[in-house]
């Protein structure tokens, strides 16, 4: 962000160019209201078009009995809610989805700060190495979800492998099996998506100055002091900001879970997700109304969880993308 | 180990800072362990790919063993395929059209953001930043009926235009910095030269992002490839299937063929990983200026 200049608190009054830029003769304002509609115009209609409105229209649709042909004229209020609330199996879902995004923050956070400095000291093949436990975040899910399926099977290669190494006791109905379930669904996401953190955690590591770990050596201060007095504090904004991307990124939790255990099966291991279930009892089974109804619910516990996570942990550091810049703009 | 290392540290009376603190030479524990990382991390990826080269009878005899012999023929199987080749047309043209859409609609929002002033830039930026946080699994329901209404269900125009869409929050964020970043006094010499700000725009701005618009492009573009979502609500139809929706098809169609489907499933990873190794620093980089801000 060094490379930001413009000041962030401009003395804008409105209209005026700040910048000497605006020192010429001013264009006439129309022209340049006009330049910015033409130029951020599209991005906008497009973005609210296919991202907005659709929002705006399950909140819409949610409060009715529809299967989603015609204009849906059945209003039953708030009673899809009340089904859907009322239904165990999206309780479940909810509390998976919890399961879900506690495991991930407890296994990945750690896991990736490790790796991170582990991976932050000089070796040969270095950049090699980083390429590598990248692979997985870089395959498509589908591509994850249909390969773990095939190693996971009961005659699959990791039974296999377990009897070879003499382990044969820990053999394990892997994906069908409810107690054990979970626990493979988040050995295949921490295997996805850690690499992804270990990468936003060596970017965090090579921004801390260098000048504070020769003081902290200076001082005699020891490998592990250095880790918890300058490491930990300085990676802070990093954990926060990577910590909200995987929170949000558990509660809409999808391809994976579908790809694997698909739909149906999902429900009964004790792996579906908020999405699954809309996918299911919302759009495979044409109940629109519902199914609106259930991504207003993914959509509001979503954001309640964004705001306060925001609110809580994030308002210390300037929050990355989601609300620095945009507040230095709204000076 | 660190308690020499500290008393060595103390010794040497050179000055000169060592740089171990943040880059500590390492050991061979440090060179094992990461071994291990790499071999858990490429294992699964490895076994797709070396499996497509047993037979069913090798892999059903004994599930986690290397081929012997080799056998080529599930991978010139599926090259051989209509089927592998139309969903990779598919992906191709969906991935491109999303990845050229999103970079010249983003470039044109940002450019506004990052040097115009006026009264709602803030909530300008707020509004893709917000997109951010609500990836398409909140939209894709109503998205769909949005999409239906349109005609455009079964058709690649019908994931494109949602993906442009989707692609923009993050086009926006990484570029905005980066054209914020232009030196103004590049803005003043144009103008002195008679340009006005769309001939800035376009003679300055655009040649000067380039860095930032390819690594915004290539992050459309793996992330469009790798899409399953989206496709899987809006094409019901085989012969539009991009590769995602080729492969969970073909492994329901040949679940009993796992090599073919092994063979299948690392042919169509194989684009992302290409594409991967070329653009790693980009793709690295975007993401965490992405997120960092």
């Amino acid at each position: 962000m060094t490379e930001v200049r413009v000041p962030d608190r401009p003395p804008v009054s409105r209209g005026e160019e700040p910048r000497p830029a605006g020192r010429r003769p001013r264009r006439p304002d129309w022209r340049r209201r006009g330049e910015i509609a033409i130029l951020a115009g599209p991005a906008v209609v497009v973005f609210c078009a296919f991202v907005i409105l659709p929002v705006v229209m399950a909140a819409f649709y949610g409060f009715f009995r529809w299967k989603g042909f015609g204009f849906p004229d059945d209003f039953v209020g708030f009673e899809n809610y009340a089904m859907i609330l009322g239904d165990e199996a999206f309780r479940d879902a909810v509390l998976h989805n919890g399961i879900i995004l506690v495991a991930s923050l407890v296994l990945q956070g750690p896991l990736a700060i490790a790796f991170a400095l582990l991976l932050n000291q000089r070796m040969r093949g270095r950049s090699l190495v980083r390429v590598l436990i990248f692979v997985p975040y870089v395959i498509s899910e589908v591509v994850v979800g249909t390969g773990w399926t095939l190693m996971l099977q009961d005659a699959g290669a990791v039974n296999s492998l377990l009897e070879k190494i003499g382990l044969g006791a820990l053999q394990q109905s892997w994906l069908s099996d409810p107690q054990v379930a979970m626990g493979t669904l988040l050995v295949i996401i921490t295997w996805k998506y850690i690499g992804f953190a270990v990468i936003l955690m060596l970017a965090g590591l090579q921004s801390i100055p260098n000048e504070l770990f020769e003081a902290a050596s200076i001082d005699g201060a020891t490998f592990w002091q250095t880790q918890r007095y300058i490491t930990l504090p300085l990676l802070g904004p990093t954990i926060r900001i990577w910590a909200f991307l995987s929170m949000i990124g558990s509660l809409q939790l999808f391809d994976l879970v579908n790809i694997i255990w698909g739909q149906y099966v999902a429900a009964t291991a004790g792996t579906s997700t908020m999405a699954t279930y809309m996918y299911q009892h919302g759009h495979l089974a044409s109940n629109y109304g519902f199914g609106n109804a259930v991504a207003v619910l993914l959509f509001l516990i979503s954001l309640v969880v964004a705001l306060v996570y925001q609110r809580a942990v994030l308002r210390r550091d300037t929050a990355g993308a989601v609300t620095g810049p945009a507040e230095r703009g709204r000076s | 180990m660190t308690a020499t290392s500290v008393a060595i540290g103390a010794v040497d009376r050179r000055g000169r800072p060592r740089g171990r603190g943040r880059a500590p030479r390492a050991g061979a524990g440090v060179y094992l362990l990461a071994t291990v990382l790499v071999g858990i991390c490429i294992g699964p990826v490895l076994y797709i790919i070396i499996g497509g080269f047993r037979s069913n009878a090798q892999i059903t005899q004994d599930p986690s063993g290397l081929p012997g012999p080799w056998v080529l023929t599930n991978y010139s199987e599926v090259l051989a395929s209509s089927e592998f080749w139309v969903a990779m047309g598919n992906s191709t043209i969906s991935a491109v059209a999303t990845t050229a859409g999103a970079v010249v609609l983003g470039v044109m929002a940002s450019y506004v953001i990052a040097r115009y002033d006026f009264a709602g830039k803030g909530a300008l930026y707020a509004l893709f930043a917000a997109g951010l946080m609500f990836p398409v699994t909140v939209a894709i329901t109503p998205l769909y009926l949005l999409v239906r209404n349109l005609g455009l269900v079964n058709s690649l125009g019908g994931i494109i235009l949602p993906q442009i869409a989707f692609a923009l929050p993050t086009t926006i964020i990484i570029l905005v910095p980066f054209l914020r970043a232009i030196p103004k006094e590049l803005e003043e010499a144009a103008s002195i030269d008679g340009a006005g700000r769309l001939g800035f725009f376009w003679r300055m701005v655009v040649p000067l992002s380039m860095p930032g618009v390819v690594t915004v492009g290539i992050l459309a573009f793996v992330t469009t490839w790798n899409g399953y979502m989206l496709p899987l609500f809006i094409l019901n139809d085989t012969s539009l299937f991009t590769l995602p929706l080729g492969v969970q098809n073909f492994a329901s169609q040949y679940s009993v063929d796992t090599a073919r489907v092994l063979a299948y499933t690392s042919l169509s990873m194989l684009p992302a990983l290409i594409f991967f190794s070329l653009f790693e620093k980009r793709i690295v980089g975007g993401l965490t200026g992405a997120v960092k801000g």
